[in-house]
């Protein structure tokens, strides 16, 4: 079990890394997305995992997953949203302001041309 | 009246300048004159228990735990340069508010004014060394804004820069002492570090932070080789000049040499370099004056060898020596100011401060004559006058002190100082006052009005009664030098005369004098022999450094500060790698505590449609509809995952979460291309393959080695989970930490989420205000629309679920405390239903029935969280301490009231809030020119009378 997280915190991590690295604002915003998730996932996992013991209280219930990690994770899930659509909101208004959806400013050196544009 | 308000009556008035500004001039300089005299009377409310000898403190803990605290202390030495600061300030007050002219601003001027005002006051004033830092910084800072106060002119920004730049880094490098001197004594409180001198001399570290701190006091003093930054200042207006550069600015280093010299002097290495540095920067500071033309550089340069005088007096070590510094720092403030407003008042009169263009202003300024010539006679050092006095003092200590094994050397040099020191003073009388009338003044010279005048006329009053009565003075001088001393050594019995009989100082004093009248004769002699001498220019130099300095980091960064996000990222990610390599290489891990558990079938098959949709975003990421499906099902699967591992609320969050989110990228999606063309090179696609798998290898390891261990010491979470119900009133522990717990952070984000809401606002605004605007109404969709946009059947059933939705949103919310559910999770499932109907209705006929604009419901969120949390005040409680209550209505149940759930309302509020109001921000970028907003929730509607006419036009167009 603990594998399967710490794989799928790794190939989200893989994912969104590779994804941040395109040339394309709308590629970047998903691989950060991507990496939102690794990250939630993995501040998440800090709590260790527990199966079928929610931090709900009930009379005769002494094992309790850890509470804490949720709770700042949960506040994370919220504001990655208002950060993304932040994110987006500026993409977009570049895009529709130049008709260029690329992240990096074209730039006249030779050098970076070889590396940016094919 | 309590120190606290004394320092912070400058601050807190620093507001009102600005304020009055459109009251007029005089109201403007009425109210910063009023806020000084109040902190001014303050002091003096003060001075029974200062001559009392007792030192009164303030103190207000800021930070223990770093040993920062607030706490101020005056005692005489405190006293002393409180009451230059704030009594020569009320005087610039006046004198500026008749300086300036109608094109100033004068509001901003005395709010610089003020800031520097209570940062100096500060100073003198603070008990804790980290304090009397911040406020350091404070006057550079607030100087910097006075000395660039013309912005127009040129010199006034670069001598704004110099001195911003050399006391920034003097600054910086009083931190690294001062914090040395901390950690020495083991606090950082000056009364407890002045009374630790053996420990303190005898530590190794004493040279370090002895060097760092007298870095700190030679350039914000202007001592050599710091000496060139002060000239350049002179750019500011003259009452800046007169302010900074006679009694305050230029005083704090040699006050905190004072105030450290109970610690720090009476060592070789205080001796050697305080007294050279001194010595070296009066002689070359005097000399450099008086082959100044311009008045106010002839000033500044004699500043500059008046403060070298003074560090030379406090270099020595001697109570005598430090006693004449303080007489000297009296006389010069009250001279050095009356002479700069002199200055000022001749360059407002004559318009020009070129020695050259004048002479014989005797006549035609008589009252400015009589003003300059007294506090000049004074600092060239003739009887009668108070710069004899601490002249004399001065030499006699010359003639004690004994440098590099040559007791001839500091008299001699001593001498020398003292000589060119009275010859620039007689010629600023000579060139400027004396001679002939002429009749080519830029302007026609005359005494200025009395608003002018009066101020330095006050102080040369004090210049000529201290000088005739000097035993006036004595008894203050000797108060101030015995809380400069400290316990470190005796006052000085000596008493302060005119005649001390045929003294050595005396001959060397009558040297002085006849020298300088020499040297004015054969002036224009020297002056030609000075010009032809090379000598190096501080200015080009100090710029030479700047631009190298600037060419290096350029080098350094600009090649991966090249405004390429995508290299940044590639950069910042191999730079996490390697740190994250180092620790994990130079660190131990302890062996698995937690054993693995057996993996669910169920989990199996999340965790492979997890894995193959992020594989397949990655591979497939061009087609960008396509790679949004796919992010959908991560989401999906993260979701699935928080509910298999017991985190019911963070399931509910994500699942709500990822819907807004998706409808966010498909709004995005609508506007830019459905493919991203293959840009880049296989080799650019490999590195960065290698740097992702790289990047995704290392948080598994760190993750599964995290996973396999215990925490260290027992998490906080244990407190939670004891004290969720007993003390927060609910089960559901993770809705308790975040209403209760952890309020404040939870305040704090909905803020956050609020301001990024109207960011998104405002972008929209910014781009439908501007050049895109057009563009965007003419836009053709590049893909086929619909022909039925909004079908009756989504309309019909949206609608129908609208109640059912805001029911279960209500339920999630009620139930929150106890449940999972909660602020955060009805507010996202609540605007789910919002954006349906804008989905099925269209934006024009859903907007058309909004009632609440959506920056309206954040702010109300906002309040109402903000609110309760302040409610607790009224109880005595910290802010956002919740409390509940049982209550039962019949014939319900008992149930639980808590203030915690009407924090929790300003949290939904605010998610609906911003979630709407980004949406919707969005979807008004979509409306177009050629096609009308439909007025109607359905484009076919057979109940209508003209059924057809339709509100988007079918598929026909774009393609």
């Amino acid at each position: 079990m603990e594998f399967l997280v710490a794989s799928a915190i790794g190939v989200l991590t893989a994912g969104g890394i590779y994804l941040m690295l395109r040339l394309r604002t709308f590629p970047v915003i998903l691989g950060m997305s991507l990496l939102t998730y690794a990250v939630n996932v993995f501040l998440f996992s800090s709590g260790r995992l527990t199966v079928g013991a929610p931090p709900i209280l009930s009379d005769g219930v002494s094992v309790y997953t850890d509470p804490l990690p949720q709770a700042l994770v949960l506040t994370a899930i919220v504001i990655s949203f208002g950060m993304t659509a932040v994110v987006v909101m500026i993409g977009l208004g570049a895009f529709l302001g130049s008709d260029d959806d690329h992240v990096d400013d074209p730039s006249e050196d030779a050098d970076d041309k070889a590396e940016g544009t094919s | 009246m309590s120190l606290f308000i004394i320092v912070a009556l400058p601050f807190l008035g620093a507001f009102l300048p600005g304020l009055m500004n459109s009251a007029g001039r005089s109201a403007c300089a009425g109210v910063t004159f009023a806020v000084s005299l109040a902190a001014f009377i303050g002091l003096l409310t003060n001075l029974p228990l200062v001559l009392a000898g007792e030192v009164v403190t303030a103190r207000v803990d800021w930070m223990p735990s770093l040993g920062l605290n607030f706490t101020l202390m005056l005692d005489g030495l405190g006293f002393f340069f409180a009451l230059l600061i704030l009594g020569i300030g009320l005087l610039i007050i006046a004198y500026t508010r008749n300086y300036l002219s109608r094109d100033d601003n004068m509001g901003e001027f005395f709010t610089y004014l003020l800031l520097f005002q209570g940062a100096m006051v500060g100073i003198v004033l603070s008990d804790n060394i980290l304090l009397l830092l911040v406020f350091w910084e404070l006057t550079s800072l607030s100087s910097f804004l006075l000395i660039g106060y013309w912005k127009h002119l040129p010199e006034g920004r670069q001598g704004a820069r110099m001195a911003l730049t050399v006391t920034g880094m003097g600054g910086l490098a009083m931190i690294g002492g001062m914090l040395i001197l901390g950690q020495i004594v083991g606090s950082y409180d000056l009364s407890v570090i002045l009374e630790n001198r053996d420990l303190i001399q005898a530590d190794p570290l004493y040279v370090p932070a002895l060097i760092l701190i007298l870095l700190g006091c030679f350039t914000k003093s202007a001592q050599f080789p710091f000496h060139f930054w002060l000239p350049h200042a002179m750019a500011a207006p003259t009452p800046v000049s007169a302010y900074l550069h006679s009694a305050t600015m230029v005083k704090a280093g040699i006050f905190l040499m004072a105030r450290m010299w109970p610690v720090l002097s009476g060592t070789p290495e205080w001796f050697m370099i305080v007294t050279t540095a001194g010595l070296v920067t009066m002689v070359l500071g005097a000399l450099i004056a008086l082959f100044k033309h311009d008045l106010k550089a002839l000033l500044a340069f004699s500043t500059v060898s008046h403060l070298g005088l003074i560090t030379m007096l406090l270099g020595t070590g001697t109570a005598f020596g430090a006693m004449a510094a303080v007489f000297h720092i009296l006389n010069h403030a009250t001279f050095k100011a009356a002479l700069f407003m002199s200055a000022g008042i001749i360059d407002h009169e004559a318009h020009t401060r070129d020695i050259r263009r004048l002479g014989g202003l005797r006549k035609l300024m008589p009252i400015t004559f009589m003003i300059a010539s007294l506090a000049a006679l004074s600092m060239a050092g003739i009887p009668l006058l108070n710069g004899f006095l601490s002249k004399e003092m001065m030499l006699e200590e010359a003639n004690h002190t004994v440098l590099f094994g040559l007791p001839w050397l500091v008299p001699a040099l001593a001498t020398f100082g003292s000589l060119l020191s009275a010859a620039y003073c007689f010629r600023l009388i000579g060139h400027v006052f004396l001679g002939p009338v002429r009749d080519d003044y830029p302007a026609k010279p005359h005494d200025p009005e009395a608003g002018l005048w009066m101020p330095p006329a006050i102080l040369v009053v004090l210049v000529v009664v201290i000088g005739v009565a000097p035993f006036l003075a004595e008894p203050f001088v000797k108060l101030v030098t015995a809380s400069v001393l400290g316990d470190a050594a005796e006052v000085p019995k000596a008493y302060f005369k005119i005649w001390h009989g045929l003294v050595p100082a005396l001959f060397m004093s009558m040297i002085a004098v006849v020298g300088g009248l020499l040297m004015i004769a054969v002036f224009t002699p020297a002056l030609r022999l000075w010009d032809t001498t090379p000598r190096p220019e501080a200015k080009a130099i100090f710029d030479t450094i700047i631009n190298a300095v600037v060419r290096v980091s350029q080098q350094v960064i600009l090649p991966l500060h090249n405004g390429a996000f995508t290299r940044y990222a590639a950069v910042a990610a191999v730079t996490i790698l390697a740190a994250g390599f180092h620790a994990w290489s130079t660190g131990s891990v302890g062996t698995a505590t937690r054993t693995l558990q057996p993996a669910d079938p169920v989990l199996i098959a999340g965790w492979l449609m997890l894995v193959a949709a992020t594989c397949g975003m990655v591979l497939m990421h061009r087609n960008r509809f396509l790679s949004l499906i796919l992010i959908g099902i991560v989401g999906l699967m993260v979701s699935v995952g928080f509910v298999f591992f017991s985190a019911p609320d963070l399931a509910m969050t994500q699942f709500t979460v990822e819907v807004v989110t998706i409808i966010l990228m498909l709004l995005a999606l609508n506007f830019l291309p459905n493919r991203t063309p293959i840009e880049s090179s296989v080799l650019r696609r490999v590195r960065d393959t290698g740097i992702a798998i790289a990047g995704g290898l290392a948080t598994f390891a760190l993750a599964y080695y995290y996973l396999l261990r215990d925490a260290v010491s027992t998490p906080i979470s244990e407190f939670h989970l004891a004290n969720s119900y007993k003390g927060g009133g609910g089960t559901n522990v993770v809705n308790v930490i975040l209403v209760d717990f952890r309020g404040f952070d939870t305040y704090g984000e909905i803020i956050v989420l609020g301001i990024a809401a109207l960011l998104i606002y405002a972008l929209t605004e910014t781009l439908l205000g501007g050049p895109v605007r057009a563009r965007l109404l003419n836009r053709l969709p590049d893909q086929a629309r619909a022909g039925d946009v909004h079908p009756m059947m989504m309309v019909v059933l949206t609608r129908v679920i609208m109640p059912v939705v805001l029911l279960v949103g209500f339920y999630i919310f009620w139930r929150g405390h106890n449940e999972p559910g909660g602020g955060f999770i009805a507010g996202l499932i609540v605007s789910i239903g919002v954006v349906m109907q804008y989905m099925a209705s269209g934006f024009a006929w859903t907007s058309a029935r909004l009632r609440y604009p959506y920056h309206g419901v954040i702010g109300a969120g906002v309040l109402i969280a903000g609110f309760t949390g302040i409610g607790s005040w009224f109880v005595g409680k910290p802010f956002l301490t919740s409390d509940f209550t049982y209550v039962r209505i019949p014939p319900f149940e008992k149930f639980e009231l808590a203030t915690a759930a009407l924090f929790d309302l300003g949290v939904f509020l605010a998610v609906v809030g911003a979630v709407m109001l980004s949406l919707e921000s969005f979807s008004r970028l979509a409306r177009r020119a050629h096609v009308p907003d439909n007025e109607h929730p359905m484009d076919i509607d057979p109940s209508r009378e003209n059924p057809l006419q339709i509100g988007a036009k079918p598929a026909k167009e774009g393609g």
